[in-house]
């Protein structure tokens, strides 16, 4: 998975591309989300456009970054979910706890 | 004139990335019987995490354990069996991951996405050691996540 990040508005932007899957992004996720709040970054905006592939591990993982995000007093959000990922999250309710947007201006307005 | 079926096993080392393998092997068996690219997507994704749970759960990325998978489609019947050989588990204790206690775990889930996306999920255990995990869907009027349960 490639990941790569920017800063607007004391936002970090994280784009994930590829596969979040077991053995392959999922540990990359975790880092990107560790590095980001290591550097002081508390308000995390996913871009998930470029994910092509996500498995259970890699919910798991969008679910540890949430929760480790928050814990450390900051907020995850997601931008640009693709249909499958929805999907995803609706059918085990986790698009409850995720606040998704689809536009990267409204997702930074609202942090 | 009726489609004859099809039978097809593949067996792979106990690593990562031969989960792919076979997850692009279940999608082209779908596909070629007509199955939409929703309904061969979710297929593939339960195979995935079927595949995933035999090489971390049941031969604890042991690479010189097997996993064996078997696609078997008669008709619009599609029967997928993945079986490692590892010690087995007890299907009872798996957590239901829509449980509100459940929903911030961060595994899991894999279990709960066969059942959504297959219409039948059961294990068979051998007494020497070794889960067989037997899904089952009927791709006829199959499609996207929705058609599923």
């Amino acid at each position: 998975m490639k990941v790569t990040s920017r800063s607007v508005d004391e936002v970090e932007i994280i784009k994930l591309e590829g596969k979040i899957t077991i053995g392959a992004g999922d540990s990359q996720l975790r880092e990107s989300i560790t590095n980001a709040l290591n550097q002081g970054h508390n308000k995390i905006l996913l871009d998930m456009s470029g994910v092509t592939t996500i498995d259970s591990s890699g919910i798991g993982e969008l679910v540890g970054s949430y929760t480790t995000v928050t814990n450390r007093g900051g907020k995850l959000k997601l931008l640009h979910l693709p249909a499958k990922v929805n999907d995803l999250l609706h059918v085990t309710q986790l698009i409850t706890v995720f606040e998704v947007h689809e536009k990267e201006a409204d997702a930074l307005k609202s942090f | 004139m009726e489609r004859p079926g099809e039978r097809i096993e593949i067996t792979i080392s106990s690593r990562f990335e031969n989960i792919e393998l076979v997850q692009v092997i279940a999608e082209h068996v779908c596909e070629n019987a007509g199955l939409d690219d929703d309904g061969s997507h979710w297929i593939g994704m339960a195979v995935r995490e079927a595949v995933a749970n035999a090489i971390k759960h049941g031969n604890k990325l042991d690479v010189r354990k097997r996993v064996r998978a078997t696609l078997d489609l008669q008709g619009s019947q599609l029967d997928i069996t993945i079986a490692d050989e590892g010690q087995g588990f007890d299907p009872t204790k798996v957590s239901d991951p829509l449980n509100p206690q459940n929903l911030m775990k961060t595994s899991g889930r894999g279990i709960f996405y066969m059942k959504t996306f297959m219409d039948q999920v059961s294990y068979t255990f051998t007494p020497g050691g070794g889960t067989s995990l037997l899904m089952t869907k009927n791709l006829a009027g199959a499609s996207g996540i929705a058609s599923t349960k």
